[in-house]
């Protein structure tokens, strides 16, 4: 176990650094000047100069990546150009908002999409399973914003039931919090919950069809106790590796939904940052975001090895 | 007992409700279509942040709903006989939020933060101004390099505006992290895109116009959404209704729409001189660009893309500014007249254009309208959606034959006019250069009155328009802001900047 989490950790250190440079790269290929863009309707001759040269927006790509990754190793993710703040300050703004919202969404995801995947395993080829197919079928072939822009003609223009969109902190009002995420988080986690049922009832599929269950439906187990403690156990292995990945999209922000909802969050942020050219703000969110990612791989690596004990070396 | 319990719970909820209100402070939410970039008036270069200035830092000058420049923290000015300086009189006792006192001493101040700072976005449009004189607490004076007649117009935006010295000293470039200005509302907290919170400022000038306790600022940027949020009432007011929407608005009882003819147009900008893709007809023949103006139909533009709601044109100003040259009305759609013009010129049709269009529903919609219309008369404009970013790098570098583009609009025609048709300004991007036309525009900056500048874009207009310069000007946008009828007092501006002094909320 020690050995497995050593070796995985000393892959990630060139991992983020691939990353890192993946993502400096890339964006110098978009097109555009971020200096036009900042330099506003004006474009005054001098400001455009100014502005290239207090971003070093003359220097080769090299010299600026060097520049970028000294200040993140120092801690300094750069400054955002559009707002004069820092990086480090936006990501902080933004992190606490984009994990309730993935957070939420999984709870919708997994409290709809792993009973109804069981459920159609169990009663295959019942109503309960085509039911379940049409819903999962809904769920993936639904766009997000267009089932947002829906919620909010429905729970807000004509009902008035909860606000159309902003975002409340859990901190400031528990209450107007949950009632300004839950729309968004349930188109979120609607999507997702398709995919998981899919691959729940796949999995379940599977393990009902293998001996250990039919030597435990033998010994007499009453069917509940078959399904939840032996088939589900043993197919829950890849759907937490499905899950641990989701999360990290999820948290990688839900680009659609947050602009749709207004939610600020690392989704809305990296869209207006790619319109602005503000490279700083897209380099440190996407640097964050994909670091978080390759954590919760690691993660889900280790819950796998305690879901399922073959993998212990 | 039920029966009790109920009144009494009835009573307890009624009275809980009258103590809420009265205790309640009043808060105007408004919807921006973007987040505004830094708070910092020299430094901050969108229009959404503007909407923002309007109830933060008080200019020196504002206008009024006819373009008239009006006093604000200055009380008159006047202009020396050779146009070289000019003295303004600032208003007494006005304090900025901070406590600190407004004069001659914190107006030179401001305006040399903003002529002087790293980076600042106000140095080129106040650049006619040499030095800043204190001639005493509540006089300063203007030593100009040349006369200038636009900057008057100037005072009355970011460049007039007056922030508090030792704050922005104490501050240096993070000053738009906490803005202190003399304005109605002072700052109180900004989460980025998510909100803007200000609150009445004790001490303003004009404090017993301002009614309304707080103002939160809460930019989304789908108008879809930002109108169901009206609608629901999670928002008091919202900025740039789309057209298409104004049915929608008008049929909601509890929504009140108001418009006002923007400053700014939207035109096709032709690439005459900038690099090879200029080579073309269009670009090198007049006669050929003459033609293209004359296979649209301003008027039918209008009523496909926008109800008929907002104003064609063809000039940079609309007819409702002193400046629009009457003699130069739009012509009416003549193909017949288009196609002997292409016929003289000796080109054969079909001509392809390269038509570039920044991507989004209202401009695309416009393109393919004029698409339609020119075909008819033997053009064949080839649609090229680019991305607003990079639409900008394009058009800078030439890489493009005809572009649709718009300006938000300045006070002064000037704004509208002369970096666009001037040989090597930054915004002339189809490299058109025509000495006469610039010397009638240095005509127009020296000039004292109405009567001796229009007379100099007259000259312009004769030169420019009817394809002989670089834009084919098509409209002038409807400013449009719909609010809750609980707001009272809004008065729609020209700037579509939203004016906070007077608003009551019922």
């Amino acid at each position: 176990m020690l050995a497995f989490l050593t070796r995985r950790l000393l892959q990630i250190a060139p991992t983020i650094v691939l990353v890192s440079m993946l993502i400096f790269g890339l964006q110098q290929l978009l097109p555009g000047d971020p200096a036009l863009i900042m330099a506003g309707e004006d474009r005054d001759p001098a400001v455009l100069a100014q502005i290239r040269e207090q971003y070093r927006l003359n220097d080769p790509v090299p010299v600026r990546y060097f520049y970028w990754a000294k200040g993140v190793l120092a801690g300094d993710l750069g400054e955002s150009m559009r707002l004069k703040a820092p990086v480090a300050s936006l990501v902080e703004q933004k992190l606490p908002v984009t994990l309730q919202l993935a957070a939420m969404a999984l709870i919708f995801a997994l409290g709809i999409g792993i009973p109804a995947g069981i459920v159609s395993a169990v009663k295959k080829e019942t109503a309960w399973d085509y039911g379940a197919n049409v819903f999962a079928l809904w769920g993936l072939s639904t766009p997000n914003f267009w089932l947002g822009i829906l919620l909010i003609f429905l729970f807000s223009v004509t009902l008035h039931w909860l606000p159309a969109s902003g975002y409340v902190p859990l901190g400031e009002d528990w209450r107007q919090s949950l009632g300004t995420t839950i729309m968004p988080a349930f188109v979120l986690g609607n999507a997702l919950a398709a995919v998981l049922m899919r691959h729940t009832r796949g999995a379940m599929l599977q393990a009902m069809g293998a001996d250990y269950v039919r030597t435990a439906r033998a010994k007499g187990l009453q069917e509940g106790r078959v399904v939840l403690k032996h088939a589900l156990r043993n197919a829950m292995t890849p759907v937490i590796t499905l899950g641990a990945l989701e999360f990290g999209t999820l948290l990688s922000g839900a680009v659609l939904t947050e602009q749709v909802f207004t939610i600020p969050g690392f989704g809305k942020l990296i869209v207006d940052s790619v319109f602005n050219r503000d490279y700083a703000v897209v380099q440190g969110v996407v640097l964050v975001t994909s670091t978080i990612y390759i954590l919760l791989n690691l993660l889900a690596d280790i819950a796998y090895m305690l879901v399922n004990p073959r993998l212990r070396g | 007992m039920t029966k009790t319990l109920r009144r009494l719970a009835l009573a307890l909820l009624l009275s809980a409700a009258a103590a809420g209100s009265a205790a309640a402070q009043s808060n105007l939410r408004i919807g921006l279509a973007e987040d505004p970039d830094v708070l910092d008036p020299t430094l901050a270069r969108t229009y959404v942040g503007r909407i923002v200035f309007a109830s933060m830092c008080d200019k020196l000058f504002d206008i009024d709903q006819k373009m008239n420049i009006v006093p604000q923290l200055a009380l008159s000015h006047e202009t020396s006989e050779d146009g070289k300086t000019v003295i303004i009189k600032l208003r007494p006792n006005v304090k900025f939020h901070d406590g600190e006192d407004f004069n001659a001493d914190a107006a030179k101040y401001s305006l040399e933060r903003h002529l002087n700072m790293k980076g600042s976005f106000r140095k080129p449009e106040i650049a006619a101004i040499d030095s800043v004189e204190v001639v005493d607490p509540l006089t300063l004076k203007l030593n100009l390099k040349a006369p200038f007649s636009p900057l008057l117009a100037q005072l009355t935006d970011r460049a007039g505006m007056m922030v508090a010295p030792k704050a922005a000293e104490a501050a240096g470039d993070k000053f738009g992290l906490h803005p202190v200005c003399a304005g109605p509302y002072k700052f109180v907290e900004r989460v980025q895109q998510d909100r803007i919170v200000v609150e009445k400022f004790a001490d303003y000038w004009n404090k017993d116009k301002v009614h309304i306790d707080k103002i939160t600022y809460l930019p989304i940027v789908d108008s879809t959404v930002r109108l169901a949020n009206l609608r629901s009432g999670g928002l008091d007011l919202i900025e740039r209704v789309l057209a298409t929407d104004i049915k929608t608005v008008r049929e909601d009882k509890k929504i009140k729409l108001s418009k006002a003819v923007s400053l700014g147009y939207v035109g096709l900008t032709v690439n005459v001189a900038n690099g090879a893709k200029a080579d073309n007809p269009l670009g090198k023949d007049a006669r050929v660009r003459q033609a293209l103006e004359l296979s649209i139909d301003r008027d039918a533009l209008n009523q496909v893309v926008f109800n008929g709601e907002f104003v064609p044109g063809n000039q940079w100003v609309s007819s409702q500014n002193p400046y629009y040259q009457q003699k130069f009305a739009p012509p009416k759609r003549d193909v017949a007249k288009a196609k002997a013009l292409l016929k003289e010129a000796g080109v054969t049709a079909p001509i392809p254009i390269d038509f570039m269009v920044p991507n989004g529903v209202e401009l695309r919609q416009v393109a393919e309208v004029v698409q339609s219309m020119a075909a008819e008369a033997g053009f064949d404009l080839k649609i090229r959606l680019t991305e607003f970013a990079t639409s900008l790098k394009q058009s800078e570098d030439g890489n493009f034959q005809l572009f649709l583009i718009g300006w938000s609009g300045r006070t002064d025609p000037d704004g509208n006019s002369y970096s666009f048709q001037v040989c090597n300004q930054p915004q002339d991007v189809g490299h058109y250069c025509d000495k006469e036309v610039e010397a009638a525009h240095q005509q127009a900056r020296a000039g004292a009155d109405l009567a001796t500048r229009k007379a100099a874009y007259e000259k312009v207009a004769a030169k420019v328009l009817n394809g002989g310069g670089p834009i084919i000007y098509l409209y002038h946008p409807q400013v449009l802001v719909a609010h809750t009828d609980k707001l009272d007092g809004y008065v729609p501006m020209p700037d579509g900047l939203i004016r906070v002094v007077g608003l009551t909320l019922k």
